[in-house]
């Protein structure tokens, strides 16, 4: 639905989702999510044992650093045995190389071994395993060991490092050795790395110099993560994960999957299933899964950040003066830290709507997913995806469920798509009330759902409507936790309207040590695969010494709709502005998925478009499915676009059959011809 | 019918939400009459288009006369000749069977027979490990029939190995019985109606037997190219398989005859392919293009329970091609979503992105198993077609929560030895 602001944001607690805390009260306002990282170098203690980072840098990348630099150090090297080889003129013998605590590893002349191959007369394969099992000897007996080229900017580069960090490392360069392109020659067998730098730690491959100031980087750094989930008016907290896994995505795609279970059931008749019963749909069974679900996520994300040893505190954060936050836990207790490096990922929270009635009766999204009760008849508020979702599945399941809707569908969205989207969901039995806004809610009945009187008025005359329901769910959109964190006191600006932070390219405040990422950021993508990107490429610019940066364009999304909504790229609204409508050409097609043939549902509904720019090879900036399994299709084309896709590219490709995701491969109907898109044929 | 079958595995995933359901059983013949419904809506519509471009219709069997004309015989005998400047052979393939296993014809049948069977195939054995005979096997063993497969070799020929075998593995795990290393020698009728089936076991030489109600042969399909007399015209095929041996424009031995689909020689024996290539080949022939169909990179899908993706080199044949040296594999085990409610086993399912290990990787192949396969990997085709590269597909930002954004999280090479189940949401 939302994204968290940036992954694995710890929250209050981490309990199991069926043991969600509830209650009434509570202030209102944003959770507090401060990332607090203060970096300190980790001066004569490399490798530091347990890496503490891990939180913002990938599985697979984490682990393999916990593998290679997490192990107990091996035994100190057996003094005076590395010389690789018989000394040869002008060396010296049995030169511990570049083994002086703290000493800058320039490698002044004469600081070098001497690595030759060893008298004649053997055979070449011989000497080579000789070879091997000297250089295999040197990486077994030295905690750091450096294969490099003494003019080799890389190679000093690593040398550096090192001796900033204080390690002892040994040093052998290639090119001071007479056998040295046989050694690089062996190297590359064992490593299957060809160049210089080759870094060994602890007996394992590192790699070469960019991949080692990775690794040395993003270990050592102190990593301390502050967050705390304010209960919502209803009274709603939950665990460690954020939006994304709590309250958004997860449970809301899981509740969607129920829905489409509704669907499949009543198409399984057709496909032969026998049953006779009415079957009903029970919430509080659904609701307990998934909320068990998202309690074992909950325990995961714990345990990543205990085996990452980063330090959680379940603690309301705010700035009171630079470089130091107060942290404020439940009990009241304060608690002040100071941090070299700052991020912001606090994420958003629904909106209310200010008018009678609505925080103390009306539920939000951050309520749905762990209701105690089924809503039973519902009023959704908005049409934002957030709001389409809910109604979608709530439909779905088989309750009586109203849109109230000020003006259009899913704003910033192809409003095509949207509209399609929309009619999809009326044909389903969602209703639609367009152009009226809720003024009043009253309750008439308490109860586990009671009873609701609310009462919308027309935004185009004095019309106003009256209707009852037992829940009233408010998604007209979401504000941004950056109010009452303590911005104003550092100096960190933000949009007074809209509550986001302004960041430059590279995620940063205007206050340099300061950085933001996910939903709060002023102009970017609320979307949680966004926000985790974003924040894995902050940490390495910040502590890896790697210059790329969060890519905002081209980010696929899908709106997990009854009838899903895939696109990638920009709207046709949106490109018609940018590219003017004489340069585009837009191909489209309705479509019919072969499993609703016969199930025979539906035919025509689901819908395809691509966008296309006329003067660029027909490159294709825009696309939009309307179908099942629109999030999987529009996946692997957002890859494709990322590569430059062209129309002329599509209709080279052959499509895979029977699936929905090959009608793209053969668009043929321009909308500007007019011509009639209804699907024929198989 | 794979459809079918999956509706079947939703509703058993209902109850774990909310949906109050008993369990249920299947009606072969409700399902069969739908799809057979469809499938005569959609011979109609083909009907109709064929009309509505003018294009002539003769439901006559042909063989050819001499390189220029065909004669067509009708149902009712009648003859017809036809000749024509440019001939297309499209005459596709049926299914084989092994006529030297005694009863195989008489007892048996085969995927032309099974999706207009009008009563349930009850206990069956499917012989074959072709595609076919796993997506068969694997929808009758969702409808909850009682299904083995008897394979003589390995599964998927042709296929990724490792993903051939988590097909299978899935597929046990979901109840269907695997007999390796068996091939039947004999098909018998019993009294009361069953089918006697012996085969022998490989690696033991020892027999076996078993009773079937149905024996479905699924061992490889024959090209339609003996009854076209293309003797008469002089065009040639290959001795062995009987298809016939085109050039990269699709042209048989003589200049005018062209061949398109299952029945030429060395192509994928796939529907989109075949089109694509009758369209290039009609353009061709109209002076329209000069392009030719491009064979490599041709995504597929195998739709078994849990369906198989893929585009591109499989391992064996990037290793065979590049060496392994140059060859960087990353994988990851996954969970869809979906399966974690419903409290499913998702053992198998598993990516694979086969890639060059020289920067920037270029992708060589991509392997999905999982739910929607197909319709995961169809994108990721286009990627690859594209010239993608591991790090650009690594840039494309996930759609979450999906199973294709695993593809785009896949960071554990197999190399590195690390292990690659994905954790987290």
């Amino acid at each position: 639905m939302k994204s968290p602001g940036g992954q694995e944001r710890p929250s209050s607690h981490a309990r199991g989702g069926a043991g969600r805390r509830r209650g009434r009260g509570g202030a209102s306002g944003g959770p507090a999510g401060l990332v607090g990282v203060r970096s300190y170098p980790f001066a004569g203690q490399f490798p530091a044992p347990p890496p503490a980072s891990g939180s913002l840098n990938c599985p697979g990348q984490a682990r393999s650093d916990t593998a290679a630099l997490a192990q107990p150090p091996p035994p100190p090297p057996p003094p005076a045995q590395t010389s690789p080889g018989p000394v040869k003129m002008g060396a010296v013998p049995n030169r511990r190389l570049g083994s002086v605590r703290g000493v800058p590893m320039s490698s002044p002349p004469g600081r070098r071994a001497r690595l030759s191959s060893p008298g004649t007369g053997r055979s070449s394969s011989e000497a080579r395993e000789e070879l091997r099992r000297r250089l295999l000897g040197l990486i077994e007996s030295n905690r750091v060991m450096i294969f490099s080229k003494s003019y080799c900017p890389h190679s000093a580069r690593v040398k550096e490092l090192f001796s900033s960090l204080g390690v002892e490392c040994n040093i052998l360069e290639l090119d001071r050795v007479d056998d040295g392109a046989n050694v690089q020659e062996v190297l590359s067998e064992i490593t299957n790395q060809k160049t210089v730098p080759n870094i060994f730690v602890n007996k394992v491959h590192m790699g070469g110099c960019d991949r080692t100031f990775q690794e040395a980087a993003i270990l050592g750094k102190k990593v301390m993560v502050l967050d705390f989930v304010v209960p919502s008016p209803q009274g709603t907290s939950w665990g460690l994960g954020g939006t994304c896994v709590n309250v958004g995505c997860v449970p809301k795609k899981l509740m969607h999957q129920a829905a489409l279970l509704g669907q499949a059931l009543s198409d399984a008749r057709k496909f032969g299933w026998e049953y006779s019963q009415q079957v009903k749909h029970n919430w509080e069974t659904m609701t307990e899964a998934i909320q068990n679900h998202i309690g074992s996520l909950n325990w995961g994300y714990r345990l990543s950040l205990r085996e990452k040893a980063v330090a959680y505190v379940n603690s309301y954060g705010e700035f009171v003066e630079h470089h130091k936050i107060k942290a404020t836990n439940r009990k009241g207790q304060e608690t002040y830290y100071t941090a070299a490096k700052f991020v912001l990922a606090t994420g958003e929270r629904p909106r209310y709507l200010g008018i009678q009635g609505d925080k103390e009766y009306c539920i939000t999204s951050d309520d749905l997913f762990s209701l105690p009760y089924c809503p039973g008849k519902t009023l959704v508020v908005g049409a934002s995806y957030v709001a389409l979702e809910c109604a979608g599945f709530l439909a779905g399941i088989g309750l009586d469920v109203t849109v109230m809707v000020r003006s259009v569908l899913l704003r910033g969205f192809d409003q095509e798509m949207a509209e399609k989207v929309g009619s999809y969901m009326e044909q389903h039995g969602v209703k639609f009330l367009r152009k009226f806004v809720p003024v009043m809610v009253q309750q008439l009945e308490k109860g586990s759902p009671g009873k609701l009187k609310v009462v919308a008025k027309s935004t185009e005359g004095p019309e106003t409507i009256e209707e009852v329901y037992n829940t009233v769910l408010l998604a007209i959109g979401r504000d941004s936790c950056t109010r009452k964190i303590g911005l104003e006191k550092i100096g960190v600006k933000i949009n007074e309207k809209s509550g986001k932070i302004p960041v430059n390219d590279v995620e940063q405040t205007n206050v340099p040590y300061v950085y933001a990422v996910g939903d709060i950021l002023e102009g970017k993508l609320e979307l949680t695969p966004v926000a985790i990107q974003a924040g894995k490429l902050l940490a390495r610019r910040l502590f890896a010494g790697c210059l790329e940066k969060c890519d905002y364009v081209n980010v696929p999304t899908t709106v997990f709709a009854p009838l899903e909504y895939g696109c990638c790229g920009l709207s046709e609204e949106k490109a018609i502005e940018v590219y003017k409508k004489e340069n585009l050409e837009v191909y489209h097609t309705l479509f019919w998925p072969l499993e609703w043939t016969v199930a025979s549902r539906d035919n025509n509904t689901c819908y395809a478009k691509i966008i296309c720019n006329k003067f660029d090879n027909y490159r294709v900036i825009g696309f939009h499915v309307l179908g099942p399994n629109a999030g999987e299709i529009t996946q692997g084309f957002a890859a494709a676009m990322k590569c430059g896709l062209t129309k002329q590219l599509l209709d080279d490709t052959i499509g895979i059959h029977p699936t929905c995701g090959e009608v793209f491969t053969t668009l043929e109907i321009t909308k500007s011809s007019g011509l009639d898109i209804t699907q024929k044929g198989c | 019918m794979h459809q079918a079958a999956l509706l079947g595995g939703m509703i058993q995933d209902a109850p774990h939400y909310g949906w109050a359901i008993q369990p249920v059983l299947h009606d072969w013949r409700t399902m069969a009459e739908a799809v057979q419904n469809h499938v005569k809506s959609l011979n109609w519509g083909h009907r109709v288009q064929l009309q509505d471009r003018k294009v002539k219709y003769f439901n006559i069997k042909a063989g050819f006369v001499n390189e220029h004309t065909v004669c067509g015989v009708a149902k009712d005998g009648k003859e017809t000749l036809l000749s024509a400047e440019h001939i297309v052979i499209a005459t596709g393939g049926r299914p084989r069977y092994p006529t030297h296993i005694e009863g195989a014809l008489e007892y048996g049948i085969t995927s032309d027979d099974i999706f207009w069977l009008k009563e349930s195939p009850g206990k069956t054995l499917v012989v074959g490990a072709s595609y076919v005979a796993l997506e068969c096997a694997g929808f009758l063993t969702g409808l909850g029939l009682d299904t083995t497969v008897m394979i003589r070799s390995i599964p998927l020929r042709g296929f990724d190995q490792q993903m051939s075998s988590l097909v299978t593995e899935y597929m046990a795990s979901q109840g269907t019985r695997f007999l390796r290393g068996c091939t039947p020698s004999r098909v018998r009728r019993r009294p009361d109606g069953q089918l006697q089936v012996t085969w022998e076991d490989l690696t033991s030489g020892k027999e076996d037997m078993g009773t079937f109600n149905t024996v479905l042969w699924a061992t490889g399909r024959i090209p339609e190219t003996r009854s076209l007399n293309l003797e008469k015209a002089g065009v040639n095929v290959n001795p062995n398989s009987q298809k016939i041996l085109v050039d990269a424009q699709e042209t048989t031995s003589i200049p005018h005859i062209y061949a398109i689909g299952d029945v030429a020689e060395g192509r994928p024996e796939l529907t989109p392919t075949a089109i694509m290539a009758g369209k290039l080949l009609a353009q061709r022939l109209c002076g329209q293009s000069s392009d030719v169909m491009d064979y490599d990179n041709v995504p597929t899908t195998v739709f078994t329970p849990l369906e198989y993706g893929c585009v591109g080199l499989s391992e064996e044949e990037a290793v065979a091609r590049h060496g392994e040296e140059h060859v960087e594999v990353y994988h990851a085990y996954y969970k869809p979503l979906e399966f974690t409610v419903a409290e499913r086993d998702a053992s198998q399912c598993y990516i694979k992105m086969v890639c060059l290990r020289k920067p920037p990787q270029l992708v060589l192949g991509l392997h999905f198993l999982g739910p929607n396969a197909g319709e995961v990997t169809q994108g990721f085709a286009l990627g690859i077609k594209c010239g993608a590269s591991y790090v650009q597909v690594m840039r494309t930002v996930g759609i979450h929560p999906t199973c294709a954004e695993e593809v785009a999280k896949l960071r554990i090479s197999k190399r590195s030895g690390l292990d690659p189940t994905v954790t987290g949401c």
